[in-house]
């Protein structure tokens, strides 16, 4: 009996109980407003079906939001990352077009990794103003995400530029063992920095950056390099992102591409349940917290929402999850309650929640 | 005590003075430039910025022309602000220029600069969008009736009914990719559409949502809509490039763009115009951003002296694949 019951309050202290319960809440309402929205057939040699096109949409948010997880994780954040996806994809998509044989793989392979040059080149320069000259994360990164706008605009001289090349395009529309290949590329990104971070000493050391720069410093971490390094981690997420959209439509819109993705990101992050307080982060939380935002993108046409309300449709959600993700708020509805017996209703409001625990990916 | 404020006194009148005069002579210098009688115009043109390929488009036409027409323009871009081109216009007024012309960024806030530019005595010329001020302020507006383009692509429809029915169910469903929530080309092309099919009882509408007016959002949108209804017969989006996004998730649906499902969009930029050509759209209104020709030639009116309407309409056409190849050649956007 009393197995049972620790293993049932590990379960509720579980930091991803909540965001997986949003999500599954989430995918009910679909289901329930269109019952085939769970169907998977197969089209063309891969899966085709709304779950599918989740994930495949998910790709970009959660690219920016691993960069962003670990930017966050330092006490930090990167706003400037829907500016550098702009300059990723202007940047990638003019390559092509002026390359001589525009259709090669070898013109996708240069303009893709010219692209991330710079890219983490621009993350660099993030870091440099926050990590060597001190500036605000948020300010720094404003910097940016202003002047990146002008640059990916200046780049593409303010046109849509529209390519031509199956190699750029599979990007975001290929499959790979039925799979789609930008779910499987954010795949391989949430991978190496998990274990990049949760294999050696590299997570500790950022969240001892983030929860006290300045202690951690005089203990002998180099913070200094590890800000520097999150941040230009972070533009080369970015910069994934970017062409992921880029090729996603084979073209590059420098004015609405990656627009208000670093909002999506943060979201991302939040609901995944890492603080924005620094000090802690859940890579996990970030892969059901960019999922959970894609599903949401998807819920509006599927369930019908006019336009008109589709942003308030979204706030409500959001603040519900959010709502549900605090400790206090929970305790407050659970106060309410007192009256009833403990024992009595299901048991997730009426298990006291963790207040600080420690994330684990 | 009394000395310093004497003394503050004098500086102030005489700055003020100061002032007055520059004022003076700038005004005349401005008089003499404006009246020289060379016959050249000055126009004094304050652009939104340059969001889209459209609106480049746009500028390109209006600084082409002016200088193939030896027209003076002055130009700024209002990089999407409303003070910026509050400003640009003001300086305009200063520099009297013989007539001020330009794209207001949103409808309203604008009468007291319109008051201003009316005592200079300069016409002024709304392009592309209009604003919410008392018409006595301006001249005429010259632009698209975006209605009128909502019209044209529904009566299409209503004409080539029997044609887009491709399930032979009898029915024609339509999903609409409406554009920025709140826009007006979004609000006005939306109607124009609804009141043709009415005539219609077999066409309806059965999803809309808005895609932004942007490829990407073209393409979520769509992407979704083929998941939950399989009888999509006609694709309504209300600008190329979300028809564009709309094409791109047919294809990954395994269906045939232009075939499968018909589409029919508002705009014809070059990129739509060569889907058109490849019969993956099936018809396109224009939305034409040359204003440039037409612009000039109400200047030289109002500045001549003769009447002109209150509101301009854009030469504007549509587009079906075979139009589509003959003109695809010298399209410049």
């Amino acid at each position: 009996m009393t197995e049972t019951t620790t293993r049932v309050q590990r379960v509720l202290r579980h930091p991803l109980l909540w965001p997986v319960l949003a999500l599954v809440v989430l995918v009910l309402v679909n289901v329930v407003a269109r019952p085939s929205f769970l169907d998977v057939r197969m089209q063309d040699g891969h899966l085709y079906g709304n779950v599918i096109d989740i994930l495949r949409n998910s790709a970009p948010v959660m690219l920016v939001a691993l960069g962003m997880t670990l930017v966050i994780a330092t006490r930090g954040i990167d706003l400037s990352v829907g500016a550098i996806a702009a300059i990723a994809g202007a940047v990638a998509c003019t390559r092509i077009v002026g390359a001589g044989d525009e259709a090669a793989l070898t013109t996708a392979v240069m303009a893709v990794t010219y692209a991330l040059v710079v890219c983490i080149v621009l993350g660099a320069w993030n870091g440099l103003l926050v990590s060597v000259l001190g500036i605000q994360p948020i300010i720094a990164t404003l910097i940016l995400m202003v002047a990146g706008r002008g640059i990916s605009m200046a780049v593409t001289d303010g046109q849509i530029t529209t390519v031509n090349n199956p190699f750029f395009s599979d990007l975001a529309s290929g499959f790979v063992l039925t799979l789609p290949l930008a779910f499987l590329i954010a795949l391989a990104v949430l991978a190496f920095t998990a274990v990049l971070t949760r294999r050696t000493a590299l997570g500790m050391l950022i969240e001892a950056v983030g929860i006290n720069p300045e202690a951690s410093r005089l203990a002998g971490v180099r913070a200094r390099t590890i800000i520097w390094t999150v941040y230009a981690f972070s533009g080369l997420c970015a910069g994934m992102a970017g062409l992921v959209i880029a090729a996603n439509t084979n073209s590059v819109n420098a004015n609405s591409l990656g627009l208000w993705i670093e909002l999506d990101a943060i979201l991302a992050v939040v609901i995944g349940g890492t603080s924005l307080a620094g000090g802690r982060f859940s890579l996990a939380g970030t892969f059901v917290g960019a999922i959970f935002i894609a599903t949401l993108a998807r819920t509006i046409p599927n369930i019908g929402i006019p336009s008109e309300i589709n942003y308030l449709f979204k706030a409500i959600v959001v603040i519900a999850v959010c709502l549900l993700q605090s400790p206090r708020a929970r305790a407050v509805f659970r106060v309410r309650r007192t009256p009833r017996p403990p024992a009595a209703g299901p048991a997730p409001t009426a298990e006291p929640a963790p207040a600080t625990a420690g994330v684990r990916a | 005590m009394v000395n310093k404020t004497l003394v503050a006194a004098a500086a102030i009148t005489l700055s003020s003075l100061a002032l007055t005069s520059c004022g003076d002579s700038d005004a005349s210098s401005g008089t003499d430039n404006g009246g020289s009688g060379d016959g050249a115009i000055t126009m004094g043109f304050a652009q939104v910025g340059a969001e889209s390929g459209w609106r480049t488009a746009n500028t390109k036409s209006i600084q082409d022309t002016a200088k193939a027409e030896g027209v003076d323009l002055k130009f700024t871009d209002a990089q999407g602000k409303q003070e910026n081109q509050i400003q640009a216009i003001r300086s305009y007024i200063q520099q009297k220029v013989d007539v001020i012309a330009f794209s207001p960024v949103v409808e309203t806030g604008f009468d007291a600069v319109l008051q201003e530019a009316k005592a200079a005595n300069i016409p002024v010329i709304l392009t592309d969008r209009a604003v919410d001020a008392d018409p006595s302020l301006y001249k005429t507006f010259l632009g698209s009736d975006f209605v009128v383009e909502g019209e044209k692509a529904g009566q299409w429809l209503v004409d080539n009914a029997a044609d887009a029915d491709a399930n032979g169910d009898g029915t024609i469903n339509v999903v609409q990719l409406e554009g920025t929530t709140g826009a007006a080309p979004a609000i006005d092309r939306a109607e124009g559409f609804a009141d043709k099919i009415a005539a219609d009882d077999s066409i309806e509408v059965t999803a809309s949502q808005t895609g932004d007016f942007t490829r990407d959002g073209g393409k979520q949108v769509m992407e979704s809509f083929l998941q939950s209804d399989d009888s999509i017969d006609v694709v309504f989006a209300h600008n190329d490039d979300m028809g564009l996004g709309a094409i791109e998730a047919i294809e990954a649906a395994g269906l045939e763009p232009g075939k499968d499902v018909k589409i029919i969009t508002i705009d014809a930029v070059k990129d739509g115009m060569t889907a058109l050509s490849e019969g993956k759209i099936n018809y396109i209104v224009e939305c034409n951003p040359l204003l440039g020709p037409q612009l000039m030639d109400l200047a030289q009116k109002v500045l001549d002296g003769e009447e002109v309407p209150a509101r301009v309409l854009t030469e504007e056409s549509a587009f079906t694949p075979e139009q589509a190849a003959e003109v695809l050649a010298d399209r410049q956007y």
